[in-house]
């Protein structure tokens, strides 16, 4: 097997594909620079020039408004030059292909792609065809990874409950097409949570999750037991109404979190969801406002957590 | 032409026989007798063995020839040290017509390498709903019919297609796949599927579909060749079958004997084959049937791909491996693994598909064709685009040495390939 491909000769973050793999020296690393970015967010002027001169390509193959703006800021707030393409309507329609993309791209002086794919794996095929100055991170690919999003859910989790060698994190719903879902997985497991659950219809649990260092839970009462982190997915609208499920009712009657289901967890619970919320299907409005909710302050440590990745892989 | 091949290890995995010893060629068939010979050829160190049988070689004419034309893999064929090859159904258009096929054979003929054993269409265009003229396809030169890997959702028309070949005694070779079980899927359902969130196609997607198969040889006792099983399962269902003396044989792909859902590694598309690689125990299941006579031979599955079709994330790439020059090398790799005689190796790539085939090739004896190999069983050899005469350069062992190297191949009693 080839050598972890996100990693240089050095064993440092040359690319972020996926938190799968990545020792927890280096989650750590990316965790404390966020945390220093986070002050920098609040200030009057918020911007520190540690990518001045550099060019981030945003390349989004897939539709997305919020990861696309939140990476955006990031790099503003880093001082580089940010250039937003949104390829799904443009050269992949005319037969370009993805590698020709990147090399078209590369040629106007890219230092850092991030991708958005809906193929799982199309970052490692980019990264293996970049220069070797220029970066690429994984802004979601297919149902593989979400490596900042898994990253600022690590963050809030921090942040909250100050340590992991404690806790127990459900994650509810459709782990199946989850690439979040995935990327926290390996987080948490890296950074020793004794107890990840993952709770939903078997439909859409996928086969031999449990070896990624999963319990899999069936019912939401049981899976919610004592947890201390509530982690609801998006349920994709066209997979409400098929042979993964009947209706959206159906789940959201079983899955959907209300406060009721939420009283199994401990008293202290927080509920995180990575956005776009569906309401009244996987999770209950009074829940999604109401005092356990993260779900804000996740899209503001976002944009910390994507300030120090991109300074990080820019600066190694 | 008269050729003496002298001193070289003769195995014969008809007979079992193992020797040192002299081969004589005469009109192109080993003869009892030795005379005087035009030409000799000194093969002392070398290993004399039938050529190579093939049951699976896409030769991607008509239709594909941007990805590999008659001539490259011909060529390849022979460098291979594979003297007889069967080709699927699965050209465009699909070998669904009298016309296509004859056209095929001629083109074949008239480059003088390997024999060429077109596979007919099993429904017209592949497309599973009306039958083929199969009577005319195989007056055209058919050996068999397939559906290659498209699918035959309808039981009705599977049913009717297995009859109306039994009618005629025509073997049928089918791939075990339930299509609506492998919708979508790229690899084995699995844990690694599952980390790299790649769609799965389960076990049991094979295991159904040879289920309804085996039901179907019950009722029709149609002979059906089962082509490239993945599974653990699979191969014991096919061991229960020969049991109960059901009339099928079966394959293996001979990537799927070496590697497992493991080797995708960071999605390398070079492992993107249909079927999907699955587990290390399905894979050791498949080289143990293989070894125990259970799966009958090991084929190539040659699909030559150009890069464009390889340089695409893993789910979008184009399935399928280059295979005619590694089927020797990766052959003896397995035997030498499973610590099998030469003869028993060699069997599952001469003999044995020779019979499922049912033509005299695949052996050395007085008045068999003169289809021969002649390699050196240790020589290590690199695989790279620069040695693979194949164009398909998309294989999983890209930078690997393998062991085994063809020194001289002849077919019909003509030297067809020769390498110092």
């Amino acid at each position: 097997m080839q050598r972890n491909p996100q990693l240089n000769a050095h064993g440092e973050l040359q690319h972020l594909l996926s938190i799968e793999g990545l020792p927890r020296e280096i989650l750590l690393q990316i965790l404390d620079t966020a945390e220093s970015f986070a002050g920098v967010t609040e200030r009057e002027v918020k911007k520190v020039p540690l990518l001045r001169g550099k060019s981030v390509f945003n390349l989004f193959f897939e539709p997305s408004t919020r990861t696309r703006t939140t990476f955006e800021i990031a790099a503003k707030r880093l001082s580089a030059d940010v250039i937003n393409l949104n390829i799904a309507a443009s050269s992949q329609s005319k037969g370009e292909s993805l590698l020709d993309t990147v090399a078209n791209l590369s040629a106007m002086q890219a230092d850092l792609f991030v991708v958005r794919h809906n193929a799982s794996g199309a970052p490692y095929l980019i990264a293996r065809h970049v220069k070797p100055h220029e970066h690429v991170i994984n802004a979601g690919d297919g149902r593989h990874a979400h490596p900042t999003q898994g990253l600022l859910d690590l963050y809030t989790i921090r942040h909250y409950k100050k340590d992991f060698s404690r806790l127990v994190v459900a994650i509810v719903g459709d782990v199946l097409h989850s690439r979040v879902a995935r990327s926290l997985i390996h987080g948490l497991t890296t950074l020793g949570a004794p107890e990840v659950r993952v709770i939903g219809p078997q439909t859409l649990i996928p086969a031999g999750v449990e070896a990624l260092g999963v319990r899999v839970f069936h019912a939401m009462r049981a899976g919610l037991e004592d947890c201390d982190v509530v982690v609801m997915l998006r349920l994709q609208n066209e997979r409400m109404n098929g042979a993964l499920l009947p209706s959206a009712q159906e789940f959201f009657k079983h899955y959907g979190l209300t406060a009721e289901k939420l009283a199994a967890a401990r008293p202290d619970a927080i509920v995180m969801h990575p956005g776009p919320m569906n309401r009244g299907v996987e999770i209950d409005t009074p829940v999604a406002d109401g005092p356990h909710s993260v779900i804000l302050p996740q899209v503001t440590f976002g944009i910390a957590v994507r300030m120090a990745v991109m300074s990080i892989v820019a600066g190694n | 032409m008269r050729i003496l091949i002298r001193g070289g290890r003769v195995v014969d995995p008809a007979s079992g026989r193992d020797a040192t010893g002299d081969v004589f060629v005469a009109d192109g068939r080993i003869s009892q007798a030795a005379g005087e010979a035009d030409r000799t050829i000194d093969a002392r160190g070398l290993v004399v063995a039938p050529g190579l049988v093939d049951l699976a070689a896409r030769l991607r004419e008509p239709g594909y020839e941007y990805k590999a034309t008659l001539e490259s893999e011909m060529d390849a064929a022979v460098a291979g040290g594979v003297t007889s090859l069967a080709c699927p159904p699965d050209t465009d258009p699909p070998l669904d017509e009298p016309g296509l096929v004859d056209m095929l054979r001629r083109r074949a003929k008239a480059l003088e390498r390997a024999r060429v054993y077109p596979v007919g269409a099993l429904t017209a265009k592949l497309a599973g709903e009306r039958l083929t003229e199969m009577a005319e396809l195989a007056e055209a030169g058919c050996v068999a019919f397939s559906q290659a890997n498209a699918p035959l959702p309808d039981t009705q028309v599977l049913w009717r297609a297995l009859q109306y070949a039994a009618t005629y005694g025509f073997p049928v070779w089918l791939r075990a796949e339930d299509p609506w079980l492998a919708r979508g899927g790229v690899a084995h359902d699995g844990e690694v599927a599952t980390r790299l969130g790649l769609p799965g196609i389960p076990v049991f997607a094979e295991t159904i579909a040879l289920g309804t198969l085996l039901e179907l040889v019950r009722a029709t006792r149609t002979r059906v060749h089962l082509c490239r099983l993945s599974s653990a399962a699979a191969v014991d269902m096919i061991r229960a079958a020969k049991k109960e003396r059901l009339p099928v044989s079966c394959d293996v792909g001979i990537h799927h004997v070496h590697l497992s859902d493991m080797d995708l590694g960071f999605y390398d598309a070079h492992c993107r084959l249909e079927p999907p690689l699955r587990s290390q125990r399905d894979r050791d299941a498949l080289a143990a049937g293989l070894a125990d006579g259970t799966i009958d031979c090991a084929v190539s599955d040659h699909a030559p791909v150009d890069e464009d079709g390889k340089h695409l994330p893993f789910a979008e790439a184009e399935p399928g491996a280059t295979g005619l020059e590694l089927l020797l090398p990766l052959a003896l790799k397995w035997g030498r693994e499973r610590g099998l005689a030469l003869a028993a190796t060699l069997a599952r790539v001469t003999s044995d598909p020779a019979r499922v085939l049912g033509v005299a090739s695949g052996r050395i004896a007085p008045g068999a064709p003169a289809d021969l190999v002649l390699f050196d069983p240790e020589a290590p050899w690199r695989v790279s685009a620069q040695s693979l005469r194949s164009q398909g350069k998309n294989s999983p062992f890209l930078g690997y040495e393998l062991a085994g190297r063809v020194r001289a191949t002849l077919v019909a009693g003509h030297v067809v390939f020769e390498q110092p």
